[in-house]
């Protein structure tokens, strides 16, 4: 198991450079001479070949990326093409924040209905209610953020005027309900689905018979032997989840005027500013890899009966 | 069969005849109502967008400034937009550009590309398969959506240049404006994300049987490498790429319209599905009173994506249980 790990902690720096130079390479590729989108279109060429000389766009393309790599560790991705004179994290930062934040509430409101339901669903496996619960919970899922949203703007905040419409005004606040319902939801019915799995896969040991069969409480057997053994193998698909949910919140992001990262990386590519399009993808590739990372050394750890080569 | 005995015959006869194993499947798959009832969605909107320009009731880009963001009437079916078209059938086009894109995504990206590298990967292994693995572990690396937006952004100005310049050399026209270029950048986005999981299933399944007896029995035989790979190993793995194509299917599309809804997609006045969805809902909270007054317009698209995601979810679930009995 250690020798996993260690493999795991050697190969992901690795695996990091290689995703930061393809994504560097689709910099590269981008349209449009950086140091022309800066300067404007009235620049003369000597001023242009000024430019690219300061920013470097002179040297070749291997050294160039050295240069971005390093950067990048230090959190410097390079200065905004579009935003004159401002860094790209100093862009990226508080719009990154304003998504994460959004996504967590997202992921809290997943969590709470999907894993009680599948564990739920899982209770009832014979009866009605679980095949009821599974195909709603299909439906939910196969529900596009582009219905979803729009309906629960016309419904809570048109029509009832519980909340908010649009806007953005902190985590604890009445607009960020809808939004993180609207990303939330598809997640639970993920949770549901592979809690539900889970959960039947472990009422089938022969340890949950026992426990009956020495006169536990169903409470009891229901906490400490199913549910809690139920959880494990749900860690590993945490992460997975929250990249799908992040991809759904881009969406939900624009139709709710929520200025974050969605909002951000979009601007970015019709303004054509790639420095800030490519280190948001990057920052992205990198959180989800470590992410995985934590989540399967942690599950290594957590769960003794795992034992991988 | 001739010189059996009349016992046997008679216990053969309370058998039912003996099927082909894809009549079989069929068979089990049509017991499972839903599932069959979802097949039948399913081929009924492809269906539709096959023959759009025989069922249109106007052009899709006919537009009508005298009857705008009307409601249905006899006349248009589904009512109007904003300008004037009608919903109808900008709707039935924009499902053919649908399913022109998820068929061509699958065959070149999942079934092409993906059996292949997968068949490849897993029956020489080796530093072959190490390298593939590797890059594919690099492309799954990226959250799916932004990878495919990213290809998206830098590659279509690209690729427009490039059809620009095929058009100016040969002297064919309309490459740009017949909406091919959208149907490439659309493609090669979306690669990333159908190819690695078919050939991570592909390989799997190789390499579980490479090694089995009549694969070894043929390389003794000396059958070329080739065909034991697609005569013999090949059609043992058709089942789980039925599969993983079913469930896969409902995603591409999925990508199609989220990247056309952010534009980068299929570019107006081409129809898509995303386009009009994008059109009422998008560009920010200045939307909420388009979408207030006419919410109506987004009906139409957006129940046909959801029941396509709905459908290809309980048809790809149905056949998982009917084609690999033992996975669950």
């Amino acid at each position: 198991m250690l020798a996993y790990i260690v493999r795991r902690l050697l190969w992901t720096p690795v695996l990091l450079a290689l995703a930061a130079f393809f994504v560097f390479l689709m910099g590269t590729i981008a349209p449009g001479d950086p140091a022309e989108l800066r300067l404007g279109n009235r620049a003369t060429p000597e001023r242009i070949e000024r430019e690219r000389e300061r920013m470097g766009l002179d040297q070749p393309i291997p050294i160039r990326y050295i240069k971005y790599v390093g950067g990048a560790l230090k959190g410097d991705f390079g200065d905004s093409y579009h935003y004159q004179g401002r860094s790209v994290l100093e862009i990226i930062s508080p719009r990154l924040w304003v998504s994460i934040q959004l996504n967590i509430a997202a992921l809290i409101i997943a969590v709470i209905i999907g894993l009680p339901l599948g564990f739920y669903a899982a209770k009832k496996q014979g009866t009605g209610r679980d095949p009821t619960i599974v195909i709603s919970m299909l439906v939910l899922y196969a529900m596009p953020v582009f219905f979803t949203a729009p309906f629960l703007i016309l419904f809570f905040a048109v029509k009832l005027h519980w909340v908010p419409a649009a806007g953005w005004d902190g985590f604890f606040s009445l607009q960020i309900i809808l939004p993180a319902l609207t990303i939330g939801i598809p997640g639970a019915a993920i949770f549901v689905r592979h809690m539900r799995a889970s959960t039947l896969e472990v009422i089938g040991q022969e340890y949950v018979r026992t426990a009956h069969a020495k006169g536990m409480s169903d409470f009891v057997v229901n906490y400490r032997h199913i549910a809690r053994n139920a959880l494990l193998p749900i860690m590993t698909i945490m992460g997975f989840t929250l990249a799908g949910m992040f991809g759904g919140s881009l969406i939900v992001e624009l139709i709710y005027g929520i200025p974050g990262a969605g909002r951000l990386s979009l601007d970015a590519i019709f303004q054509r500013d790639f420095p800030v399009l490519t280190a948001f993808v990057l920052l992205g590739a990198g959180m989800l890899v470590l992410a995985n990372l934590v989540i399967d050394i942690a599950y290594t750890i957590v769960d003794p009966r795992i034992r991988l080569q | 069969m001739t010189s059996t005995t009349p016992t046997t015959i008679s216990t053969v006869k309370e058998l039912p005849p003996a099927r082909g194993h894809w009549r079989n499947v069929w068979a089990r798959f049509r017991k499972r109502r839903l599932a069959f009832v979802s097949l039948m969605i399913i081929t009924f909107i492809y269906l539709l967008g096959i023959f759009a320009p025989v069922i249109q009731t106007h052009d899709y880009q006919e537009t009508n400034l005298r009857e705008t963001q009307q409601g249905p009437s006899f006349d248009h079916w589904f009512g109007t937009d904003r300008a004037g078209r009608d919903l109808y059938t900008r709707v039935v086009w924009g499902i053919q550009t649908t399913v022109i894109i998820t068929i061509t995504s699958f065959v070149t990206g999942s079934l092409f590309l993906g059996v292949t590298v997968g068949l490849v990967a897993g029956y020489f292994r080796g530093w072959i398969d190490a390298v593939i693995m590797r890059i594919g572990e690099v492309v799954s690396a990226f959250p799916d959506i932004l990878l495919i937006i990213l290809l998206a952004a830098t590659l279509r100005p690209r690729i427009v240049d490039l059809a620009r310049n095929i058009e100016d050399s040969t002297g064919i026209n309309g490459l740009v404006s017949s909406g091919i270029v959208d149907y490439v950048v659309i493609g090669i986005a979306l690669l990333p994300l159908s190819w690695f999981g078919m050939m991570r299933l592909v390989r799997g399944q190789v390499l579980v049987l490479r090694d089995a007896e009549y694969v070894q029995a043929a390389r003794a035989m000396g059958t070329s490498t080739p065909r034991i790979l697609f005569r013999h190993i090949l059609p043992n793995v058709v089942s789980p790429i039925i599969v993983s194509v079913s469930f896969g299917i409902g995603a591409i599309a999925l990508s199609e319209v989220v990247l056309s809804f952010f534009g980068l997609g299929v570019q107006p006045p081409r129809p898509s599905l995303g386009v009009m969805i994008g059109e009422v809902t998008a560009r920010g909270g200045a939307s909420v009173s388009v979408l207030r007054d006419h919410p109506e317009q987004l009906l139409a698209p957006i129940i046909v994506v959801w029941m396509l995601i709905f459908c290809w979810n309980i048809v790809g679930d149905a056949l998982n249980d009917v084609l690999n009995p033992r996975a669950r």
